[in-house]
């Protein structure tokens, strides 16, 4: 059975562990202390020996993009920290930045600092008020304690770190989108190349990375890198926030090293509610191709769910049992990726469009098994031809629902309607309390 | 190696696009290569001029580099080719033509099915490229997207948003090519749509170009509209006579009407675009002023009709053997100002002959004679400058197609622009230029202190510079100093031209000084004269002058409006014989004795030159006119006089220029002239600046409200200081006058000198000369109205 | 709606965080929502005007993002969460129920001006599902009865405090200031984490 590692939410049941008291009771701001000792690339180095690799979703070695800047160009660099978690099923962030912001504060500061920054922003999402509270407090607090401004801890080195908060677009957790986003454009992404690294924030060299692979910085700094390292597999190195939700008795978040098994996580929270079975459950957020009981013992990380034809994404496992309507499931994230489609290109814009009215018409049990071959047709049409890999996503639950249960489909089809009672999955059945 | 090599030696890169090799510059994208073999990829967010976009997904094609496929077909419109690329497009690779059908099919879910009540139906790229890429029958069962429509986004262009594929061309142009992002995608997803501002509609100079770009019906010229289908317009390549910028165009005619004009193609020129004036203000040709037959003036006073042989008896009766002056107007062609200069010289024995329709200067005259005409400047040099500086000229305003060579750059690679004007105009803000505010008349001064020019670097001359005493000295002095390229820009598209071939009464055609003995000789030879007129030339205020005095007996005047020129210069035509050729009543029409009805451009073939000095041919759009160009009408009046010109049609007097070797001989000197300086002013009086808005009063507006509709309304430009003195906020009212009568028009507060107000110069409710006989330097007092 | 003084000093101080003026159109549309409760044509144009751009600019930036409202809102704004998680775990019978119990649909607002009802996307707290957000704050592990106990709260002035918050929940406009960067001081109050957050710790601390 593989032991829970608490790094990032290790004090988070003190209730004070917002504040940077909390923070600094535990050690924290004393990563920068030694990060600041040591050259950037040296810093850029312990990060690639780390293993650690991109928690928002593509897994790309977070060490390998820092080296990527260009050094000694003469131009402005910027750090850019992705919080504008917005996928279904990802919840991770939030809570890290509600419970913890020091952290992430902490993590950019030294990141800032290896890429040679003098300015880093977080993008947080505008939909978490209390979020965007604590981010405020926590920076005005690291710069109070000098931590941020001029001449951090007298080692000469000046950042400044500004807060710009969303105002509700899924696509800016797209880097580029993001960007745009952030220059005070519409959230559409970019041609690349070029990228960011070369021509990002303001078209200079740019770092875009998520909450939690900045959060995770401190630790490696103030543990080592073979510290690191001897968490998770082969080639998916540390430890990770899994966030379990749905059907489960008791969801939440769960930090383990990269590997672990949904069998082992459900273990942890008690299993599937009670008197249910799992039926399908994502990997990593919505946008990841659905598993099913088949997959309990996959190992969560960047390869095993790969080879297990999904992908590991934010790690984000919304789990749903047999009174979950899976055509109502894809329906409504296909209408979610409808809804956020920015609208740029044609195959996204008008395939989301189109594929919300097929599936609604599936759902009311309107149609015949060449409808289902069409929406695959169409579903081809549309993954892998747009601009970003926003249609990919929706295309995802779509084909991996068809590929395992297309039966469920048909019987939609053959009885005319949906044959599933909605209130059966509520938490209130459950409960009891409608 | 100088810079320019640098430049022309680029790097090629051969690939292989569907089995063929092809070979392009480095840098150059897939789609583009792909032409370059005569391989079609279907697309519509692309756009040669335009940055890449990406959007529309149509051109995707499948790409391999040195053995590794992408995992995906790509986008060919954003793709720089690469060496050992290979690429499958949908002739070759069944994945890229599914991915172009699908593309298609989705493209059309939601287009409305409105193609035979919809304008851009039979040159549409979706209709054209639904037939070659899409599938026969949609799958689409659902509802399609509706929206309230048509939408008039500005007086001159509609928005159906229903029809619109969200390229982006139209917001892309807007922002990128003419700087004016009024409009924009709006809403996201499914409901991304084109839109404006509520209150600020699309009125940019050149917005027709984005109903010409648009690659569906989405956007439409509300004058064009409904009016007809492109297969029944015979289009003809054009030029575009509203002012020097030389655009290429096409004019499309259905049974003898012009229907519409679009921008042609010229990459030295106007790349692709044009300018709304140039684009829609083409009315006149059919306004109820036309002239259709010649007039006399009868015993009664009253002007009647007659036929050509009555007419020309009449002018020549006139005309021959009297002391004539001649106007030609700044907007004939070149073969018409040269049947002008001929007549002058030969049928009248004068060289009282001037083009300048306008203010002018005997400092001018000597710039035009000594200066202008070597000039080689071009829109190449635009494009390689270090620095532009702008003096006496307002580009966006007075020649569009320079406004937005210089906006390229600016946007480009932060060409840096200087600015001598009263204050920083909206082109001079979208350039980013810096102002060096001036009073009216202090210009010279101003020009003197301008440094850091080289070689490299641009001084663009506009006409108005002449108003300014010395100011046209400093601005060679300047060129010649730093070895700066100067050009001068004059805004009516004829002026260059009529420079060319002596529409001036110091030089004679090919650049020929009337002073030089050598020269007329030459020319007389050519022309087979005995001799030709040796005294020096009356200038256009001279030739007036001499008119009021009678020193003149009679005047010619082409397309010449007298409030151009000066408050008196009607006045000062009633005492002589005036023979006016014309084509619609006029003010000049109203005195004359005889009227002599001449062809519009689109009736006729010609030439203009544009800036530059680089010939815009073109031919007749409506081929069954029966008006006939200035130049052979005054043929025939030399005939009729005994003194031939033998020029019976534009083709025979182009060859004649033709035939007409440049004047290599010695040229006039220039004559410098010291600097002029700024009246004085205290209390509520200001110096007078003044510019021509690019869509005003002119004339060749005529007709057209949908165009007047988008025109930059009225206003009176004061600094902070004077709007605090007068108690004047943003908006209020002030009157400015002067003996002659006022202008009262809103205030703008602006960045400029106290002492300087400035007003458009034509605009509604706002004429300089008409209002208070001037147009720039002159004391005006400025009162809150 | 013209700005004082003192606001358009404010919009310059946003503008002051950004090293290039146009970033700071976000906080800007937040801070007009702060002051009208929607983007209001005053705004846009006080923010071109600020910013050197065309209104047309900031109306497509102003139109792309969900939070920025074209009409006013209530002065509580309710969105549950209805993407898939959620509406499965009961979110779809809370939107009936509580659009029902208003009276109003999506986007609608009570004639009292009090509460605003709006389907929302995944809120980022799957593990509190269902969820429901008043002006941005957290309401975890709703019921329908709870969630009509908030509207009838917010509309008789004394809404429940939210899950994971601040103590008391603060209206539309006050909690969209906080989104233009100009902190409330309520960053101390409510908890560190909600206690599906801490399950995992819990579970670790239990077993070491």
């Amino acid at each position: 059975m593989t032991q829970l590692t608490p790094v990032l939410s290790a004090h988070w049941d003190e209730a004070d562990s917002f504040t940077i008291a909390g923070y600094r009771r535990h050690g924290g701001y004393t990563a920068i202390e030694k990060a600041l000792a040591m050259e950037p690339d040296a810093v850029i180095q312990l990060v690639k020996d780390s293993g650690l690799r991109g928690r928002g979703g593509a897994g790309f070695p977070t060490g390998m993009k820092w080296g990527f800047i260009p050094q000694g160009d003469g131009k402005e660099h910027y750090l850019v920290v992705n919080a504008d978690e917005s996928e279904p099923g990802t919840c991770k962030d939030v809570p890290l930045m509600m419970a913890n912001p020091h952290v992430l504060v902490e993590g950019v500061i030294i990141a800032s600092y290896a890429i040679r920054a003098n300015y880093a922003f977080i993008y947080v999402r505008g939909e978490v008020t209390h979020v965007v509270r604590r981010l405020q407090a926590a920076i005005s607090e690291a710069y109070a304690a000098g931590h941020l401004g001029k001449n951090i801890h007298g080692k000469g080195y000046d950042l400044e770190l500004v807060l710009h908060v969303g105002a509700g677009a899924y696509i800016c957790g797209e880097e580029t989108a993001l960007l745009d986003s952030l220059e005070g454009f519409r959230g559409q992404p970019r041609l690349r190349p070029p990228f960011p690294a070369i021509a990002g924030l303001y078209a200079r060299p740019t770092v875009v990375n998520n909450v939690e692979s900045i959060a995770s910085v401190p630790s490696i700094v103030n543990n080592g890198a073979e510290w690191f390292q001897s968490m998770g597999t082969e080639k998916s190195k540390g430890y990770t926030l899994y966030s379990l939700s749905g059907h489960v008795a008791n969801p939440g978040q769960f930090e383990a090293p990269l590997g672990i098994t949904l069998r082992e996580l459900l273990e942890y929270a008690g299993g599937i509610r009670a008197g249910h079975q799992l039926k399908f459950w994502t990997p990593g957020g919505s946008s990841t191709p659905i598993f099913t009981q088949a997959n309990l013992d996959t190992p969560l990380d960047y390869e095993g769910v790969a080879a297990a034809g999904s992908m590991l994404g934010t790690k984000a496992l919304q789990v749903f049992d047999e009174t979950t309507c899976v055509v109502r499931a894809v329906l409504r994230w296909t209408e979610f990726y409808k809804h956020e489609s920015c609208g740029k290109c044609t195959p996204c814009r008008e395939g989301t469009w189109w594929l919300v009215q097929i599936l609604r018409d599936l759902e009311a049990g309107k149609g015949t098994a060449a409808d289902l071959d069409k929406l695959l047709d169409i579903v081809d049409n549309i993954a892998g031809r747009s601009f970003c890999a926003l249609a990919d996503g929706a295309a995802s639950p779509i084909i991996s629902s068809l590929k395992h249960f297309r039966e469920e489909y048909m019987q939609h089809l053959n009885q005319g309607g949906c044959p599933f009672d909605p209130a059966a999955s509520t938490l209130f059945a459950t409960a009891g309390s409608r | 190696m100088t810079p320019e090599q640098a430049l022309v030696e680029v790097e090629m890169i051969t690939c292989i696009i569907d089995g063929f090799e092809v070979t392009v510059p480095k840098g150059t994208l897939v789609i583009r290569a792909a032409e370059k073999l005569g391989i079609q990829i279907p697309r519509f967010c692309d756009h040669p001029l335009l940055s890449p976009a990406g959007a529309c997904r149509q051109c995707l094609v499948d790409i391999e580099i040195n053995g590794r496929a992408f995992p995906k077909p790509q986008a060919s419109c954003t793709i720089p080719v690469e060496t050992g690329m290979i690429v499958k497009t949908q002739l070759t690779s069944p994945v890229a033509e599914k991915a172009q059908k699908g593309i298609m099919e989705l493209l059309l879910i939601n287009h409305p099915l409105d193609c035979p009540v919809c304008d851009k139906g039979g040159e549409c790229p979706l209709q054209n490229q639904a037939m070659s890429s899409g599938r026969g029958e949609s799958r689409y069962e659902g509802v399609k997207r509706t929206f309230e429509k048509p939408v008039a986004i500005s007086s001159q262009v509609l928005l159906d948003r229903e029809r619109c594929v969200l390229c982006a061309r139209c917001t892309r142009f807007s922002d990128q090519i003419a700087g004016d992002p009024f409009i924009t995608l709006n809403e996201r997803g499914a409901l991304q749509q084109v839109g404006i501002y509520e209150k600020d509609p699309f009125e940019s100079y050149y917005s027709g170009n984005t109903v010409q770009i648009c690659p569906v019906g989405a956007l439409t010229g509300a004058s064009y509209r409904f009016r007809s289908r492109p297969f029944d317009l015979v289009s003809t390549p054009s030029a575009c006579e509203h002012c020097a910028s030389g655009c290429a165009m096409r004019t499309d005619v259905r049974r003898g009407k012009t229907l519409r004009r679009l921008a042609g193609e010229d990459a030295a020129v106007n790349e692709e675009w044009n300018c709304d004036k140039g684009r829609w203000a083409f009315k006149y040709i059919s306004s109820k002023e036309r002239i259709a037959s010649p007039l006399v003036r009868g015993t009664d006073g009253e002007l009647h009709e007659a036929s050509w042989p009555e007419a020309l008896a009449a002018a020549a009766a006139g005309l021959k053997g009297k002391r004539v002056g001649v106007l030609v107007g700044g907007r004939a062609t070149v073969e018409d100002a040269y049947g002008y200069s001929k007549f002058a010289r030969v049928a009248l024995s004068t060289n009282d002959i001037d083009f300048r329709a306008r203010a002018h200067s005997d400092e001018e005259t000597s710039f035009l004679s000594a200066v202008a005409l070597g000039l080689t400047t071009t829109y190449a040099d635009i494009d390689r400058a270090d620095k532009v500086v702008l003096l006496g000229f307002e580009p966006e305003d007075e020649s569009p197609i320079v406004f937005l060579r210089i906006f390229k750059q600016v946007r480009k690679r932060s060409l840096p622009v200087l600015t001598v004007a009263a204050f920083a105009s909206r082109g001079s803000k979208k350039m980013k230029a810096t102002l060096l505010p001036v009073v009216a008349g202090n210009e010279a001064a101003v020009i003197a202190g301008i440094s850091e020019l080289t070689s490299r670097s641009v001084i663009l001359v506009g006409e108005r510079l002449s108003e300014s005493v010395g100011a046209l000295s400093a601005a060679k002095a300047l060129a010649d100093s730093t070895g700066a390229k100067l050009a001068w820009i004059p805004r009516r598209a004829g002026e260059r031209g009529a420079l060319d071939v002596g529409a001036i009464s110091t030089l004679l055609p090919g650049g020929r000084p009337v002073s030089d003995p050598a020269a007329r000789v030459d020319l007389a030879a050519a022309w087979g004269v005995d001799s030709l007129p040796t005294s020096s030339g009356r200038t256009t205020a001279q030739i007036l002058a001499a008119a009021e005095s009678k020193e003149l007996d009679a005047v010619v005047i082409g397309g010449v409006d007298p409030l151009d020129i000066s408050a008196q210069a009607l006045g000062q035509l009633l005492n002589t014989f005036v023979l006016s050729l014309e084509i619609s009543h006029s003010a000049v029409t109203a005195i004359a004795d005889v009227v002599l009805p001449v062809a519009a451009v689109a009736e006729k073939s010609g030439t203009f030159l544009d800036w530059e000095g680089r010939a815009r041919a073109f031919d007749k759009a409506i081929p069954d006119s029966l008006t006939r160009s200035d130049v052979r009408i005054l043929s025939m009046l030399a005939d009729e006089i005994g003194a031939a010109i033998n020029l019976p049609t534009v083709a025979a007097t182009a060859r004649e220029i033709q035939s007409l070797d440049k004047w290599d001989g010695a040229t006039v000197a220039f004559a410098p002239v010291s600097d002029g300086s700024a009246p004085k002013v205290s209390g509520s009086e200001a110096v007078l600046a003044s510019h021509r808005l690019l869509l005003d009063l002119g004339t060749l507006q005529n007709g057209e409200a949908n165009l007047a509709g988008t025109a930059r309304s009225a206003t009176a430009n004061i600094s902070q200081g004077r709007a605090a003195t007068l108690g004047v906020a943003e908006g209020d009212l002030v009157q400015i006058s002067t003996q002659r009568g006022s202008v009262t028009v809103p205030a703008h507060i602006t960045e400029m000198d106290d002492s300087s107000v400035w007003i458009p110069r034509n605009s509604e409710g706002s004429q300089a000369i008409a209002n208070l006989g001037n147009v720039s330097g002159e004391v005006v007092t400025v009162v809150k109205a | 709606m013209a700005f004082s003084t003192d606001q358009l000093a404010i919009m310059d101080s946003i503008i002051a965080r950004y090293p290039k003026s146009r970033s700071a159109i976000m906080p800007l549309l937040h801070y007009v929502q702060s002051l009208a409760g929607y983007v209001t044509a005053e705004g846009i144009e006080a923010i071109a005007e600020k910013l050197s751009l065309a209104t047309a600019e900031v109306t497509a930036v102003s139109t792309f993002y969900t939070q920025y409202q074209s009409e006013p809102v209530g002065e509580y704004h309710v969105g549950i969460c209805t993407n898939t998680l959620c509406a499965v775990m009961g979110g779809d019978a809370i939107y009936e129920a509580v659009s029902e119990h208003l009276g109003i649909e999506n986007h609608g607002v009570t004639p009292d001006g009090k509460v605003s009802l709006e389907r929302i996307e995944c809120n980022a707290a799957c593990d509190y599902a269902p969820v429901v957000m008043a002006n941005w704050e957290f309401y975890d592990n709703q019921t329908v009865q709870s969630v009509k106990d908030l509207v009838d709260g917010a509309r008789n002035g004394n809404p429940p405090a939210p899950t994971r918050g601040p103590s008391t929940l603060r209206t539309w406009k006050e909690n969209s200031a906080v989104l233009a960067g100009l902190p409330d001081g309520l960053a101390g109050e409510g908890v560190s984490a909600g206690e599906p957050s801490k399950l995992g710790l819990k579970i670790s601390r239990g077993n070491s």
